[in-house]
């Protein structure tokens, strides 16, 4: 059981209010896919991701980026048992979707670095330990299925 | 592998930086302490509170570095050859340590720079940071 401060919840709940949630997924995904490019193996059917721009003008990759994000705020309205609440999306992500799991830090550092860019100062080494800490906790849960 | 749009690229923030290095620098140390308290196992001879002198000193001492191997990206283990040897044989840092100094300075970049840390220069950043922080492992083993 992930033991959660109340500074944490709140720091949590502060940034998903703030952050424009669509478009954090939306950037996020290209960011990866943009800084990472062996992510890219998994898309193979989302049409050109030949270079940034290509990337960032992708509908498919923009519309896959706001599936991923609500997927964390899943978890976010579920912190006390992300674990269970992630078991189908983990056995997915192994069984149907075979994504290497050390894949899902690389996005979560990017979902990070786009919610940096869009709080700014609010963003404060507090409100990124607990946001990192969430981010630590979900990539973990949609991995635990994996064998 | 950078190109040289990405080489030019990261001269250019890296020449913005340094005028702040201290307040980046030191930012960018805060966040690592703070995200993974681990790594302060490293600076138990510093005072690393907030905003102390030993922080400023220190994460100006780093921008200075990083905007130095910018300049002389082709050139990173002759220039860095002192630091390297520092970091294998006196520090003796555990080589995950850097990935997590990394990240916390993209994300320093990203709450200073906004929207002007675009995805092509997050990622010239990044890969920059990577083959700087492999010279400075280069020599511990």
């Amino acid at each position: 059981m992930v033991e959660w401060t109340d500074a944490e919840r709140k720091a949590i709940k502060a940034v998903w209010e703030k952050i424009n949630v669509d478009a954090t997924g939306a950037q996020a995904l290209a960011r990866c896919l943009i800084v990472y490019p062996w992510t890219q193996r998994y898309f193979g059917s989302f049409g050109s991701l030949s270079d940034a721009a290509a990337i960032m003008g992708n509908k498919k990759v923009a519309a896959h980026g706001k599936v991923v994000i609500n997927g964390l705020a899943l978890a976010a309205k579920n912190m006390d048992n992300i674990k269970s609440t992630y078991a189908p999306l983990s056995v997915l992500h192994s069984e149907k979707l075979h994504v290497d799991p050390d894949n899902f830090r690389l996005l979560g550092d990017c979902v990070t670095i786009v919610v940096a860019s869009q709080l700014g100062r609010a963003f404060t080494p507090d409100v990124q330990a607990a946001w990192q800490k969430f981010l630590a906790v979900a990539v973990s849960a949609l991995g635990k299925q994996y064998h | 592998m950078l190109s040289n749009t990405e080489k030019e690229l990261i001269i250019q923030i890296w020449d913005k930086m340094l005028p702040v290095a201290e307040e980046i620098g030191s930012e960018a140390l805060l966040r690592m302490f703070t995200t993974f308290p681990k790594t302060k196992t490293y600076f138990s001879h510093l005072d690393i509170s907030p905003r102390s002198e030993h922080l400023c000193c220190h994460g100006k001492k780093i921008v200075q570095a990083l905007a130095e191997g910018a300049r002389n990206i082709s050139t990173l283990t002759t220039t860095l050859a002192p630091l390297s040897r520092f970091h294998a044989y006196q520090l003796r840092i555990h080589p995950t340590n850097f990935k997590l100094f990394n990240h916390c300075i993209l994300v320093t970049l990203a709450c200073h720079m906004g929207d002007n840390f675009t995805p092509v220069a997050h990622a010239a950043i990044d890969k920059f940071l990577s083959a700087f922080s492999a010279v400075l492992a280069e020599k511990f083993r």
